[in-house]
């Protein structure tokens, strides 16, 4: 019994000519923002009806020890990882153009570092992986002042939101290692431009979730 | 150095370049225009988190309203020159911007319903 022969690998196009893999990472971002909005929403009904402390942006005094305690969030903190984030979007969009503009000639050193997919990308994985950094910190320094997903609606919204955004910022991040690793096994061209702006697209999302929920759990009081 | 590659690969069947693009589609930012945003992502990240320390103006009507219209600017950059929506094809405007619009639409009811606008409403 002979195998059969594999069907070469064709791309299907939509009617309109556009490739249906990027229409269908289009649609996913639409459902995924479906999904976040209601994660959102969620945190927005419950925000300020916490029985019990923590709380996100008040004081609160331990019952059972009688110690003020600051407010939860720790802004400088997020912050940063916010920053983090937002570079991290800037070095998926310079590994997407390196990819692209490959087979262009470079002829000066800053060519040839803005040229580099491999660099980008990794720039890119590590800083997602620094955004995860700081997530883990917040929250175990939040576990350690008391205040876990079962303590109060605050903890429920917040960890709920959060933790589904970090999710979706480690999916990302394995995403990215396995186009470094592509990159390294045969190398990304232009022909490859596609799998790496699905890629990016999906980061950039994951990026301006993150800039709904900095502005709406953390700055607004 | 211009980034302008196109965002679909070549058609390789008779069928699908019977179903070729047919629009030119815009060119991409440059290297330049990438910094440059950046520089504004951070610039109004900084002036967010400024705000934020800044307690006459937190106690004040305009904190909240200023906050929501920098995370929506910063929305908007992000999504139309880093995703490009800018450049491509307007079918992913749509894809984009209607479950969008949808789940707008849907956070303000259920304020509306549950969360505190009812209650200013009221």
């Amino acid at each position: 019994m002979t195998a059969a022969p594999h069907a070469p690998a064709t791309h299907h196009y939509t009617t309109l000519g556009l490739d249906s893999r990027k229409v269908a990472i289009w649609a996913f971002i639409g459902s995924e923002c479906m999904l976040f909005v209601s994660l959102i929403s969620t945190y927005l009904i419950y925000k300020g009806r916490s029985v019990v402390g923590p709380f996100p942006h008040e004081s609160w005094t331990d019952p059972s020890t009688g110690h003020v305690l600051k407010p939860i969030l720790n802004i400088p903190v997020t912050s940063a990882s916010t920053f983090v984030l937002l570079m991290s979007s800037l070095f998926m969009v310079l590994a997407l153009a390196a990819v692209q503009n490959k087979n262009l000639p470079k002829h000066t050193r800053g060519e040839r570092i803005l040229g580099n997919s491999k660099l980008w990308l990794w720039m890119t994985a590590i800083a997602g992986s620094t955004f995860l950094g700081f997530q883990a910190f917040e929250f175990t320094s939040f576990v350690h002042e008391g205040l876990s997903i079962r303590t109060n609606l605050f903890g429920s919204s917040f960890f709920t939101l959060t933790g589904f955004h970090g999710a979706h910022v480690t999916a990302g991040v394995l995403w990215l290692v396995t186009l470094l690793a592509i990159d390294y096994r045969r190398g990304l061209g232009p022909r490859d431009a596609l799998l790496v702006d699905i890629a990016a697209l999906y980061w950039h999302f994951v990026d301006v979730v993150w800039i709904a929920i900095f502005t709406l759990v953390y700055l607004i009081k | 150095m211009d980034t302008h590659a196109s965002m679909t690969n070549p058609p390789d069947s008779a069928e699908a370049q019977a179903h070729a693009p047919h629009e030119v589609e815009h060119a991409h930012p440059t290297w330049s225009t990438y910094w440059k945003v950046a520089l504004i992502l951070t610039l109004i990240t900084v002036g967010e988190v400024w705000a934020y320390y800044i307690p006459s103006f937190v106690a004040g009507r305009g904190f909240i309203p200023t906050l929501l219209f920098l995370s929506a600017l910063k929305f908007a950059i992000v999504v139309m020159f880093y995703m490009h929506l800018k450049y491509d094809h307007r079918i992913f405007r749509v894809l984009f911007t209607g479950p969008l619009l949808v789940a707008a639409l849907t956070l303000i009811g259920l304020m509306f319903l549950f969360g505190h606008l009812y209650f200013k409403v009221m």
